[in-house]
């Protein structure tokens, strides 16, 4: 029993802890986030660290390391608000990793792992997918939808119609495609997975806007002493390490899960996705209320945060949808092994 | 990062598992005296199968337990439904300070007696007027003809009534900062100068005691840690009744789960939404809880001490009983009102789970100052 990465993951951890602050200083995020545009050359860069590919077996490209070292990067990656097209990039490697044919593998994975040549995930509704991450700059596109029914197209051949979100420290886009190949495996392996790499995300963002407060309310004072003291402010802040080490559980657990128990995964990742959107808002709104009016404007970083969570919230199912299928499973609807995934 | 367990330990919780099945003393009877001859005997099994004192090292009779078979001994008590041991503080609390502050000879007087739960233990910390801010507490020791004497009061006092000894925190230097002036005893409950009066709580279960001592009789050698050292001592039982509990309290709250999702089922109310959703966010919670607990376990093996994130899982168990009883009783609806109901029972019994043991506002406060690093209010 130890709960807890090992010297290899902490070192991953690490690395890219200290990389990424590098890069991704809170001047440089704001300039990319003014422009909509990504850091090619971080990109480059992280790619050529196998960071791209690093849940992807060595045979297509990639580390062959498993969910927990993945998890561990998306973390990071929130924490810096990184604006790069890693998270998008991940999930198709995800999708095509667990669930896709021989082919689809040979052909579409080794570009992934190289992030040369990217992927992204859409989860199509009513025949649309309305929240694609990276669509406009990705080269093959999977589309999966509640039935478990699922589309690989090449970007080229879909109808993609690039639109602006509240997150402007990535991009996104409306996908519709015909026809496409399906995926040959079990989708929901994929989607479960794909969840706990962006609720761990998640958790990267919220401990980020945790600290802004803490450290706000350290530094500012008022009526006489630091605005810290007043329970009114250190018990909002003490909420967020509940709710941010809460999410943090959950999504570790989550990534353990797909890489050593796979028959608990189902639950475990509808349940750190759940959590974790719920807590990201919650935790990035509240330090918005301890920042106070400065908090409120453009100038402050804190709203970078606060639309990523919620992007993340509402990206590859909601809370609720998420927690509907933790009752189905919990209620002894569905088979965790072999649970659908959200309804869309 | 490996959440399963070892060889040794699965087969510690395997034999665990199977010893609790076969020895199972039942629920308790109806009546206060009967439950509690039914939970002394149900600690004296647990003492001759070596399950008492479970923690404490095995010089002192215990089973030197690792972090991770307390865990799990707590968990399958959980699972199992088992009663609580009669003697519980005494061996949460009062054992473990005696073990580590205690001379040779108190380890001698107490230990064992605990462990067979020959001789029953209270706590005497709390008071009308000190409840949170424990430290500024007014129960006087006066050193006289080498005995003290004990005048003041106490309440919240579980098992006064039937308890030999009182873990009791008293004053004994008025003129030192209040954190300094106090001193841990060990008290002879089996005096006229100790009258123990009844407590009624909002369930109508007299399951606490107030305790009023007029000029109380306790010899020096019941001193645990030196004269004026009170208040790290008793932080020493604080700290022991926190570490470890969360892993058995989630184990609780899964049992409490178990039976919510029966009632639904029963009631006939699975397809409703709103109902799905907040047992959904229960399920998640208790899971998260049970995750959180072994989080913190790891921490604890890795640093040797219970840190303060120990607090959250305390926490975040009183709110998620409180909320898993609440959605019960919405479920029962107009049967929810119904004294007689068990789930009525524990929706009343649950608002007692953010105050006793440390206030959630406490809890929020060592978290904002000790964890997270912010100014303190005093």
């Amino acid at each position: 029993m130890n709960f807890d990465f090992t010297d290899d993951q902490q070192a991953i951890k690490r690395t890219a802890n200290e990389l990424l602050g590098a890069r991704f200083k809170p001047d440089r995020v704001r300039e990319l986030a003014e422009s909509g545009s990504y850091d090619d050359d971080a990109w480059k860069e992280m790619s050529e660290l196998g960071w791209a590919g690093i849940f992807i077996d060595e045979e297509h490209g990639g580390q062959g390391l498993g969910i927990v070292e993945l998890a561990i990067l998306t973390e990071e990656l929130g924490y810096a608000l990184a604006p790069v097209p890693f998270l998008s990039n991940a999930a198709a490697g995800l999708a095509l990793q667990f669930a896709g044919t021989d082919e689809q593998k040979q052909r579409w994975l080794p570009g992934i792992a190289s992030g040369e040549a990217r992927g992204t995930v859409g989860m199509l509704r009513d025949g649309e997918a309305r929240l694609v991450p990276d669509a406009d700059s990705a080269e093959v596109i999977v589309l999966i939808s509640s039935d478990g029914s699922t589309a690989v197209v090449e970007a080229s051949a879909a109808d993609i119609e690039p639109f602006e979100t509240m997150d402007r420290t990535r991009r996104f886009a409306r996908v519709r495609v015909d026809g496409g190949e399906p995926l040959g495996g079990d989708c929901f392996a994929a989607g479960d997975r794909i969840a706990t790499a962006l609720s761990a995300e998640t958790v990267g963002v919220a401990q980020k806007a945790m600290e802004m407060a803490v450290e706000y309310a350290r530094d500012r004072k008022q009526f006489g002493r630091a605005i810290g003291a007043y329970q009114a402010v250190s018990h909002r802040c003490a909420q967020m390490l509940l709710e941010v080490e809460g999410s943090r559980s959950g999504a570790y657990y989550a990534a353990w899960c797909a890489d050593a128990e796979p028959e608990s995964l189902p639950e475990a990742a509808s349940g750190a996705k759940a959590y974790s959107s719920d807590a990201g808002w919650r935790v990035c709104a509240s330090s918005l209320q301890v920042h106070g009016g400065i908090g409120f404007t453009w100038e402050h970083d804190l709203h970078f945060f606060l639309k990523r969570a919620k992007t993340n919230a509402l990206l590859y199912g909601s809370a609720s949808e998420h927690r509907e299928r933790v009752a189905a499973i919990g209620l002894g609807e569905l088979e965790s092994s072999s649970a659908q995934p959200v309804e869309a | 990062m490996d959440l399963t367990l070892s060889p040794s330990e699965q087969g510690f919780r395997d034999e665990l598992r199977a010893w609790l099945a076969d020895n199972h003393p039942g629920e308790d009877p109806p009546g206060d005296d009967e439950a509690f001859e039914h939970r002394r005997q149900w600690q004296r099994q647990l003492y001759d199968a070596g399950y008492a004192g479970f923690s404490w090292p095995k010089e002192y009779g215990g089973r030197g337990a690792t972090l991770v078979e307390q865990a799990l001994f707590g968990e399958e008590m959980a699972r199992a439904r088992a009663p609580q041991p009669v003697n519980v503080l005494g061996m949460v609390m009062g054992g473990p300070v005696v073990i580590h502050h205690g001379t040779d000879e108190q380890k001698e007087r107490w230990l064992n007696a605990i462990l067979t739960g020959d001789e029953i233990w209270c706590q005497g910390f709390s008071e009308p007027e000190s409840g949170s801010d424990l430290a500024s507490l007014k129960t006087k020791a006066v050193k006289s003809n080498g005995e003290w004497v004990v005048t003041g009061q106490k309440v919240w006092t579980t098992y006064a009534h039937k308890a030999k000894w009182c873990m009791l925190v008293a004053r004994t230097d008025q003129d030192v900062p209040k954190h300094q002036g106090l001193t841990y005893f060990i008290m002879d409950m089996e005096q006229e100068a100790v009258q123990v009066r009844p407590l009624h709580q909002i369930t109508n279960e007299p399951e606490f005691n107030e305790l009023f001592m007029e000029e109380a009789r306790i010899p020096d050698e019941n001193v645990v840690g030196g004269v004026g050292n009170g208040w790290s001592v008793a932080i020493t039982t604080l700290m022991n009744e926190r570490a470890g509990l969360g892993a058995a309290s989630a184990a609780g709250m899964r049992m409490a789960l178990t039976d919510l999702k029966q009632l639904a089922i029963e009631r006939g109310v699975t397809d409703d939404p709103l109902i799905r959703q907040r047992i959904a966010q229960l399920a998640i919670e208790v899971e998260l809880l049970r995750l959180n607990s072994w989080r913190g376990l790891t921490q604890i093996m890795k640093r040797g001490v219970p840190g303060p994130e120990g607090s959250l899982p305390k926490w975040q168990w009183g709110e998620i009983h409180q909320a898993l009883t609440e959605l019960a009783v919405d479920i029962l609806g107009e049967d929810g009102a119904d004294w007689e109901s068990p789930w009525t029972y524990r929706l009343l019994r649950s608002r007692a789970n953010s105050i006793e043991g440390g206030t959630t506002e406490i809890l929020k406060n060592i978290i904002a100052e000790r964890v997270l690093g912010l100014p303190k209010l005093r």
